[in-house]
């Protein structure tokens, strides 16, 4: 602790600015650390700061313990300090850029090194509490639309629905397998589309439709072709419904052959069209073409296991 | 001198190979094998057992010619990342390259490994006819097969022992895979199906295990209900270890009684897991096998409420394995550290990773299970809140850990309590833990947490970041100074060329390096890739299916998105898809 006060007495009290919702709050307080002191001073805070003297007593307690491990900081004790104010705009004007790096390298011209890590702390820090300002597209300052975080495997993201057929069924390996917008990722949502009595699949680019209409308008296209050729291998040649290939209708309504089916996120089978397009976008994992007589037969097998 | 030097060549190899039975662990043996020529073949050919931590360091060709008498293989794929979308599908990691080739040179296969790699009906196939002997499957995070594929395995491995899938992804074809187990197949000694999503043969599943006398650990899926459970408890009262598919029931029904008594009967439990659809009112029939449980599994159950778990975790006092969600609470994790005392890893997951603010673990949780756990030795913490005072307490109470894992749901929340970074805390973690071989690190943190692990991680072998650090000098501290880096995994982190190019023999001391959304651009990468032949230097594009206008256009200014790099001795690998580019 002695070691500390002493670096304390030889600097001037700073005023911290904290960040409160967008407004400035200024508050003077004496701050210290293991050797950082300075960039402390310029540290921009997030929320009044709290028990620091008491955290530095067990810090100092511990590191006098193990030979003083933060004595062996880099930086030297006599950095130029810069006055906080000028320091403040640079870094407003630099957040209303789009990112990070451009403002770290600036910054670091300016500034020692240390400074300069401040600087990226307290963009870090600032950051956070104006993500209005910022660009979301930086992934280290928008912590809510982060791919890939919290680092947990995929089923696991949606156990909290409190479902068991939901994680069971989700993909444990992280990597989404060509489906449409698992929650954070930023590609276009293709879905695998399967067709009953078809063999093989197609793929759909949802975000090129906005309507369920224009969706069964394309399955129709996609597998009108297919189901021909299936019908006629299967049938021998004999053709029952006629000439040429038939339109795959009523896919929404219940009314036609076949109905449209999607596993949504959850792994559950839904109808499609009860929710508003942009919903089920962003929920639907895959899609399927049943025929709408497997659909009771299908309610029927999952009551029962057998 | 000469005495010595006659007697050691007159030692008979057989001798040799006797002693080296007892030489188990894979680096003894890679070591034995460096000392002399002799040693080197007796121990080529006495090798059994081969683990491979990246399946593109080599080759199958290679292994074979070098283990010729290879028995069982661990073979690890796509790096770890790939788990959290940080890594496109189709990426790699294909296992049947392998099985043909030991197939073709009739390696007498009978235990196979893998994690995270990409398996096909195709492999499963060929795998299931071509080794007379095989024994045992497990599959780790793994995917590209389907129910097909473990049909084969059951209908020609007769002595099938182990078929272990955690976690997969299996495209469940709902056939009867389950019912293509022969009549006389008893050898099953452990079965794991719980990341199956379809149902299976009930009355298939109750004869395999009623005839399988001496199975130990079975996992179910969700879709085996309770009165089955309670039906192949009766049968199997053995077990070791269970897993258990759903687990909701009237509490007042017979079937409840009757599994309440079977569990009673089963007087071998020490793991359990599973819970995967669970009715809080039906704990208490678990409560009788608690008692000797080492290892418990909750972490699939978020509808357990934390008053409930506590009181199950109550029950459970020789815990040594615990994992489970956040629900429990610091209250509940208060529970467990006045309960478990045997407790050696504790991993908390997250029930509502995104959610605001419901996530019910802080500091405090650790704080209390350092202070009561004494044994414990790895931990994976996922919380909403740290501060650099509890980290500092925990590195106090547990000097012993070997794996500390801590992940803030926000990846750059500062000290809660000072709004300083955590770098203190972690740098604490470091130097109290000497044999620490596994951290990561989250929160807000300087290049000062990188000179703390430098400094004093002298053991840590796998190192993962994200969205840390200041500047190059955070990842040339961790290259610098920890002398026994395997796996050095970053994200988001502005580390740059001259972090990447300081040291560039560094590499080929380690299995691997992600880096992803850092500052590295494609010349520094080309470069590397240049004075470093023996690294595959891989950049991987976002976009999947073609190696489209991301690539093409990149300068070699530009920055790179995912760089992985890893040392071989086999070249560039041949299978590699569009978007990723070898340099």
């Amino acid at each position: 602790m002695e070691d500390y006060s002493r670096e304390d007495e030889g600097c001037p009290q700073l005023l911290d600015l904290i960040a409160k919702g967008g407004e400035w709050v200024g508050k003077s307080a004496v701050e210290r650390s293991h050797g950082t002191s300075e960039e402390k001073k310029l540290e921009l805070r997030l929320a009044p700061p709290g028990g620091e003297w008491s955290f530095e007593e067990s810090y100092a307690t511990i590191s006098r313990e193990r030979d003083g491990l933060f004595s062996l900081g880099p930086c030297p004790q006599n950095t130029v300090l810069k006055p906080p104010s000028p320091w403040q705009q640079q870094q407003q004007q630099h957040l209303q850029t789009s990112y990070l790096h451009p403002v770290r390298r600036e910054s670091s011209q300016l500034c020692s090194n240390r400074a300069a890590a401040a600087a990226a702390a307290e963009t870090k820090a600032f950051s956070v509490a104006n993500t209005a300002v910022h660009n979301t597209a930086q992934k280290r300052t928008a912590p809510a639309s982060v791919v890939g975080w919290p680092p947990i495997r995929s089923f696991r993201k949606n156990i909290a629905s409190g479902s068991s057929s939901k994680q069971a069924s989700d993909s444990p390996d992280g990597a989404p397998r060509k489906v449409s917008t698992v929650e954070n990722c930023p590609r276009t949502p293709f879905v695998k589309i399967n067709m009953d009595g078809i063999p093989i699949g197609r793929k759909v680019d949802l975000k090129s439709y906005n309507t369920y209409e224009k969706l069964s308008f394309a399955v129709d296209e996609l597998f009108r072709g297919l189901l021909a050729v299936q019908k006629k291998l299967c049938s021998g040649g004999i053709k029952d419904e006629g000439d040429g290939v038939e339109k795959i209708g009523g896919l929404l309504d219940g009314s036609g052959e076949y109905t449209l089916v999607y596993e949504d996120h959850e792994g559950d089978r839904m109808l499609v069209g009860d929710v508003p397009w942009h919903m089920f976008v962003s929920t639907v994992k895959r899609l399927r073409v049943l025929k709408s007589s497997e659909l009771s037969a299908l309610s029927r097998e999952h009551s029962t296991p057998y | 001198m000469c005495l010595s030097q006659s007697v050691m060549n007159y030692f008979p190899e057989e001798v040799l190979e006797h002693v080296f039975d007892f030489v188990t662990s894979h680096r003894d043996r890679n070591a034995v094998s460096l000392v002399c020529k002799s040693w080197y073949n007796v121990e080529k050919f006495s090798r059994e057992k081969v683990f491979i931590g990246n399946c593109y360091a080599v080759n199958p060709e290679r292994l074979i010619a070098r283990f010729p008498r290879l028995r069982s293989l661990s073979l690890k794929g796509k790096p770890h990342f790939a788990d959290f979308n940080l890594m496109p599908h189709d990426w790699g990691g294909h296992v049947y390259p392998w099985i043909e080739a030991m197939s073709k040179s009739r390696i007498n296969l009978e235990e196979l490994r893998l994690k995270r790699m990409v398996v096909s009906d195709e492999s499963l196939e060929l795998l299931a006819k071509s080794f007379p002997n095989f024994k045992s499957l497990v599959l780790v995070t793994c995917e590209g097969y389907t129910t097909d594929g473990l049909a084969a395995i059951a209908s020609n491995c007769k002595f099938l022992r182990e078929l272990d899938l955690q976690e997969n992804e299996v495209d469940d074809r709902k056939g009867h895979w389950l019912s293509c187990f022969p009549e006389s197949c008893t050898s099953l000694v452990s079965l794991n199906f719980s990341c199956l999503k379809g149902e299976v043969n009930v009355a298939a599943l109750e004869r395999l295990v009623a005839r399988c006398r001496n199975l130990r650990s079975l996992r179910l899926n969700h879709a085996v209900p309770l009165e089955v459970l309670q039906k192949i408890l009766v049968h199997a009262p053995q077990l070791n270890d269970l897993g258990t598919g759903s687990f909701t029931h009237d509490p007042n029904s017979e079937t409840y009684v009757k599994l309440k008594n079977a569990m009673k009967n089963c007087h071998s439990i020490r793991s359990f897991s599973g819970f995967l659809d669970v009715n809080g009112r039906c704990l208490p029939a678990v409560y009788p096998i608690c008692a000797s449980l080492t290892a418990l599994n909750l972490s699939y159950a978020p509808g357990i409420f934390s008053n409930e778990l506590a009181k199950l975790i109550r029950h459970c006092k020789k815990i040594e394995r615990l994992w489970i969600l956040d629900t429990i609470g610091d209250k509940g994790l208060g529970v467990v550290a006045n309960t478990c005392k045997e407790l050696q890893e504790l991993r908390v997951f997250p029930s509502d990773p995104y959610g605001v603010g419901n996530a019910a673990v802080t500091e405090e949780g650790l704080v209390a299970i350092s202070a009561g756990c004494p044994k414990l030795n790895s931990i994976l913490y996922f919380c909403q809140q740290m501060t650099n005072a509890a980290l500092i307490t925990v590195a106090k109470n547990c000097p012993n850990f070997i794996r500390f894992r801590l992940c803030t749901l926000n990846p750059i929340v500062p000290d809660a309590a000072t709004n300083q970074p955590l770098d203190e805390g972690f740098g604490a973690i470091v130097q109290s833990c000497k044999g620490l071989t596994r951290l990561s690190v989250s929160g807000l943190l300087t290049d000062q947490v990188f000179l703390y692990i430098g400094m004093y991680a002298e053991r840590l072998e796998m190192l993962s970041i994200a969205f840390a650090g200041d500047s190059d000098k955070g990842m040339l501290y961790v290259l610098n100074g920890c002398k026994k880096l395997k796996k050095l995994e970053i994200r988001d982190s502005p580390f740059g060329n001259m972090a990447l190019l300081s040291d560039m023999g560094k590499y080929e001391t380690m299995r691997s390096l992600w880096m992803s959304s850092c500052q590295v651009t494609l010349g520094a990468c080309k470069t590397l890739a240049e004075k470093m032949p023996r690294l595959n230097v891989e950049i991987i594009s976002e976009n999947e299916g073609g190696a489209g206008e991301g690539e093409a256009s990149l300068d070699d200014r530009d920055r790179v998105e995912k760089m992985y790099l890893y040392r071989t001795l086999v070249g560039p690998r041949t299978d590699a898809p569009d978007f990723v580019r070898t340099l």
